[in-house]
């Protein structure tokens, strides 16, 4: 009898501690599903919702919304989801400038912010919050990181060039942060232009040694198809963005040999990572993209601190989202005093699998980075 | 005067928007007031733009840029308030501020001025000109908004804190409201004034027949310029109280989207109709939210429907409900 | 520094001559049928698309832009025949709004079909590679082929206009619609020929285009609001306003992105003289069309409208 007896008080113990943490939390994911940027946006939900699926945990709901990368859109989202879905956290958003509009009123609420992509520098520095995490990276880290492989491969003469707008300089500055040659030339090209003839005829006529570009979505497609229908042939550096698994299809033969910078790559060996990057293509018929990975570690980070603590409690939740306990594809990752990561940049290069255009990790740019506005951050 | 159905289909619409939000308080649906106000914002923005479309029988297409205008004058004020930084301290000392009616005065004026400029200019031109050169000015500002990196480009301005309006509580969701739809009756009841004044029936007739105006003495051109400044000061004003409705304003309120969509209010709800902008406003809003929590491709339903109130139902909601508008 | 004026002035060019096969056919829907189309960059859209997928599953370049000329062309006379047509005697609120709605209609379903990642579309290997241009410079040959295939639907269409049968049928319609009509022509054929010749133009745009851009939804809506710049600095209805007004504006926005930031170098640091040019080159066309306006409120070939 009493062996029955400790049985059912293990038993009971063991579903206690089943039961303390299995409370319902419900995820907010706002994020661009229509019109011309909805490519990354997909691919974001698709990896979240792969871990999800894979993890099977009945407490966590997610709802999705389609913000249609307008910023007012978001804005109300966000007060939809926290009004009358009443979620817990929220996630999802792509663009900076639609994170700058959703994410301090959202922290201000008490809602936990953990982002798949953007993540502006006003929000890592002063304006960063006990309740925002950065899943991603810090806006700057990837440009940073293409400055510091311009230095060690030796180039002196660099022509930089960015869209007009508020990330389009912060990415300049960031390159220039880690970027020890001359600046050959700068250009500040019209958002949204898709005619680069100008502006090649610039870099050609400029003497650089090397160009450091960043153009995200059909702005980097249009620039480097033309680039290399120019035959200017002066070597190519950029963030990922330019070069993710979903353009370099549109992009063709043009990117082949593109160096670019990136915190996650098909090819970083990890377990997680090859499970990851086989089941992304069983459940979508498409290989992961950054952004995918990206969404992908944001469920798994998620699910890890449901794992430990009860959402309702925030002091314990938080302290579980910082220890980052979980497997990501990126192998290690640690969270930065400002929650942002601290990590490995790689260089990566555009090859040719067969007739499938894909990256290949070539390098590390800066190891165990972190971004250069965490001194900044008063939690 | 007796009644017509437009009249009490007026009185409908009215009763409805106050009563939606209300039940939305009582079922404890905040999100509901939430779509109630941009009802009401848009609305207003929309019934701003009927004055000159509707009733000047000016097609502008870049009533955005007031908007937009509005809305950074909120955000430009607060944002200098909230960071205690002066907006210029040589040759004296102005403040920001967080209070609604300083905002909104500012915004008026600073969309008159930049109304009348750009009106002065484009009342030369007329028909698709006219549409396409208003077009062009909203443009040159929205550009010059993205790349101005004061106050945030592209990234835009968050205010964080709702701006404030002597004893109320503007952060809660219904007395917010409260505020929007009592705006939008003000700018009702003077649009409704407006266009039964001499101002509004020498407007109307240069709409119709300028020639004739000109036989009479009145100069179209001026009457056209003033209610082309008066429409975009309310249009403002919307803009004012849209960039606190989401607390942040960014470039995309001034984009050629955005004054497409206040145009789509106007046309859907009924061009010239002193409710239509309303109308619009409730169903344009209504169907995004409906179609776009079930369909991932919900604007091509959305872009049908639009299609098929256009070609098969003319005049708009009202014209559909209410019939054909009588003549003055 | 001479040789990268030339060559800018070139891009200019072909910057302009594209834009007139946007804006011609824009402008001749707009002066035989009196009709403001804002769908006419989902035309241009649909162009890519059929370029792209064609060139996809033939692996040919060529095949594709039959293809994009056709898919356009049809997609054109279907959306006259079901929707334009209706549209021909309202005002053009309501054109604005159908062809708003067409707008909606055509991103989303073209989304449906071809999904949201951008599609791949390049140059056909005769024609990629650069050669050396007089001043010196390598100049792209596709660009160069742009501008010679650009000129020759130019001179085609003005050929299509002044001397053929169609072209008499179309300047009277654009001079008296009622008169053609009691002439005994069919003007429902002659006004869905008309679009179905706008849309194939838009199509073709779209695929030159589609090679050296991004094929993907929402392309057609930047260069629609540049073809109504174009349209409405020419005069409304006038071919060789297009024409005039897409050069002007080829060469104003090429060469202000160019100029306007080593201009202002002159008063500023680098750094803002860049920031401050490319935010000036930006508003740049749209300052000269608000000019000409001023000058002329018609357009520089438009008649009184």
């Amino acid at each position: 009898m009493k062996g029955t007896k400790t049985t059912i008080a293990a038993l009971a113990a063991l579903l206690m501690a089943g039961t303390a943490h299995a409370e319902p939390l419900k995820v907010g994911m706002i994020t661009t599903l229509s019109g011309g940027g909805a490519g990354l946006g997909i691919d974001a939900r698709d990896g979240f919702m792969l871990a999800v699926k894979q993890a099977n945990n009945p407490d966590l709901t997610v709802v999705i919304e389609d913000d249609q990368r307008k910023p007012d859109v978001a804005v109300q989202l966000a007060d939809k989801m926290i009004q009358q879905e009443k979620v817990d956290v929220l996630t999802g958003i792509i663009w900076s400038n639609l994170a700058m509009a959703v994410v301090p009123s959202a922290v201000a609420q008490n809602k936990f912010y953990l982002s798949v992509n953007a993540a502006p520098s006003q929000l890592a520095g002063k304006g960063c919050n006990k309740n925002y995490f950065s899943v991603s990276y810090q806006n700057d880290n990837l440009h940073e990181a293409a400055g510091g492989y311009a230095t060690s491969a030796g180039y002196g003469k660099t022509f930089v060039m960015a869209p007009n707008y508020p990330a389009g300089k912060d990415s300049i500055s960031g390159f220039k942060r880690f970027y020890l040659g001359d600046v050959a030339g700068e250009v500040y090209t019209k958002l949204g232009q898709t005619d680069y003839a100008a502006e090649i005829a610039q870099i050609r006529a400029s003497g650089a040694d090397s160009v450091f570009f960043f153009l995200p979505g059909g702005m980097g497609i249009a620039f480097m198809k033309q680039y290399a229908q120019s035959g200017v042939g002066i070597p190519l550096i950029g963030p990922a963005f330019s070069l993710d698994q979903g353009i370099l299809g549109a992009v063709g033969d043009a990117a082949l040999g593109i160096k670019n910078t990136s915190n996650w790559s098909k090819d970083i060996d990890n377990a997680t990572n090859k499970a990851f990057v086989e089941t992304f293509q069983a459940e979508y018929g498409r290989l992961p993209s950054l952004y995918a990975s990206y969404g992908f570690d944001t469920a798994n980070l998620l699910l890890s601190a449901m794992g430990k603590a009860d959402v309702k409690d925030q002091d314990a939740f938080r302290d579980a989202l910082r220890a980052a306990d979980f497997n990501s594809v990126r192998g290690k990752f640690i969270f930065g005093a400002n929650q942002h990561p601290i990590q490995d940049i790689y260089v990566r290069e555009v090859i040719k699998e067969g007739d499938v255009l894909t990256n290949k990790i070539v390098g590390t740019a800066l190891i165990d980075h972190a971004d250069a506005y965490a001194s900044e951050c008063v939690m | 005067m007796t009644m017509n159905r437009e009249t009490i289909l007026n009185i409908i619409l009215a009763v409805l928007l106050i009563a939606v939000p209300l039940i939305a308080q009582a079922m404890d649906e905040p999100f509901i007031i939430t779509l109630a106000t941009k009802v009401a914002i848009f609305g207003m923005a929309g019934v701003g733009l009927n004055i000159a479309l509707g009733y000047g029988g000016l097609v502008s297409f870049g009533h955005a840029a007031f908007f937009g205008i509005g809305g950074y004058a909120a955000g430009i004020l607060a944002s200098h308030a909230l960071n205690y930084e002066p907006i210029m301290s040589t040759p004296f000392e102005i403040n920001g501020t967080t209070q609604m009616i300083v905002i909104w005065v500012v915004a008026l004026i600073a969309s008159a001025v930049i109304a009348l400029l750009i009106g002065a200019i484009t009342l030369r031109t007329s028909g698709v000109y006219f549409i396409m050169i208003t077009l062009a000015f909203a443009q040159m500002i929205y550009y010059f908004a993205i790349s101005w990196p004061a106050y945030g480009g592209e990234d835009g301005l968050s205010i964080y804190v709702r701006n404030s309006f002597p004893g109320l509580n503007t952060l809660d969701p219904l007395s917010f409201f409260g505020l929007c739809a009592v705006m939008l009756g003000i700018v009702l009841a003077f649009s409704a004034v407006l266009i039964r004044s001499r101002f509004g029936l020498a407007l109307q007739g240069a709409r119709q027949n300028g020639q004739r105006m000109m036989a009479v003495g009145i100069a179209p051109f001026r009457v056209r310029l003033v209610a082309f400044v008066i429409s975009a000061m309310i249009t403002a004003w919307a803009g004012a109280l849209y960039a606190d409705l989401n607390r942040f304003v960014s470039p995309s309120m001034m984009s050629w989207h955005m004054s497409g969509e206040i145009m789509v209010f106007v046309i859907l709800g009924g061009v010239g109709r002193l409710f239509g902008p309303v109308a619009g406003a409730a169903l344009y809003i209504m169907l995004e939210h409906l179609l776009g929590s079930t369909f991932e491709f919900w604007q091509l339903p959305l872009g049908i429907l639009l299609l098929v109130v256009v070609l098969f139902a003319r005049g708009g909601l009202i014209g559909l409900l209410a019939g054909e508008r009588k003549h003055a | 520094m001479f040789s990268l004026f030339l060559e800018q002035l070139l891009n200019g060019l072909q910057s302009g001559v594209m834009l007139f096969l946007m804006a011609s056919g824009l402008t001749l829907v707009f002066g035989v049928m009196g009709l403001i189309n804002l769908a006419h960059g989902s035309l241009y859209m649909v162009g890519a698309f059929a370029c792209a997928a064609v060139a996809a599953w033939t692996g040919s370049f060529w095949l594709g832009l039959v293809g994009s000329l056709m898919a356009a062309a049809i997609a054109g006379a279907l959306v006259e025949m079901i929707v334009i047509r209706r549209l021909y005697a309202r005002d053009h609120l309501d054109q604005v709004l159908a062809t708003f709605a067409l707008i909606l209609i055509f991103s989303e379903g073209t989304r449906w079909l071809f999904g949201s990642f951008p599609l791949f579309l390049s140059v056909p290997d005769v024609l990629s590679g650069t050669v050396v241009m007089p001043g010196g410079f390598q100049y792209p040959i596709f660009r160069l082929a742009i501008i010679i295939a650009g000129l020759t639907v130019a001179i085609g269409l003005f050929l299509l206009i002044g001397k053929t049968r169609l072209g008499i049928r179309i300047r009277a319609g654009e001079a008296d619609r009622g008169m053609i009509a009691a002439l005994g022509v069919n003007i429902d054929r002659l006004y869905t020929i008309v679009f179905a010749l706008g849309a194939a133009l838009a199509g073709l745009a779209g695929a030159f285009v589609g090679t050296t851009q991004s094929v993907q939804v929402g392309m057609g809506e930047p260069v629609l609001i540049l073809a109504f710049v174009v349209i409405v600095i020419g005069g409304i209805g006038s071919i060789k306003g297009a024409l005039i007004g897409s050069l002007l504006v080829g060469f104003t926005d090429t060469m202000g992105r160019f100029l306007l930031p080593i201009g202002f170098e002159a008063f500023f640091d680098p750094a803002s003289a860049t920031a401050i040019g490319s935010a000036l080159a930006s508003m740049l066309i749209y300052i000269v069309m608000a000019l000409v306006l001023f000058l002329r409120p018609s357009g520089l070939f438009g008649t009184e409208a």
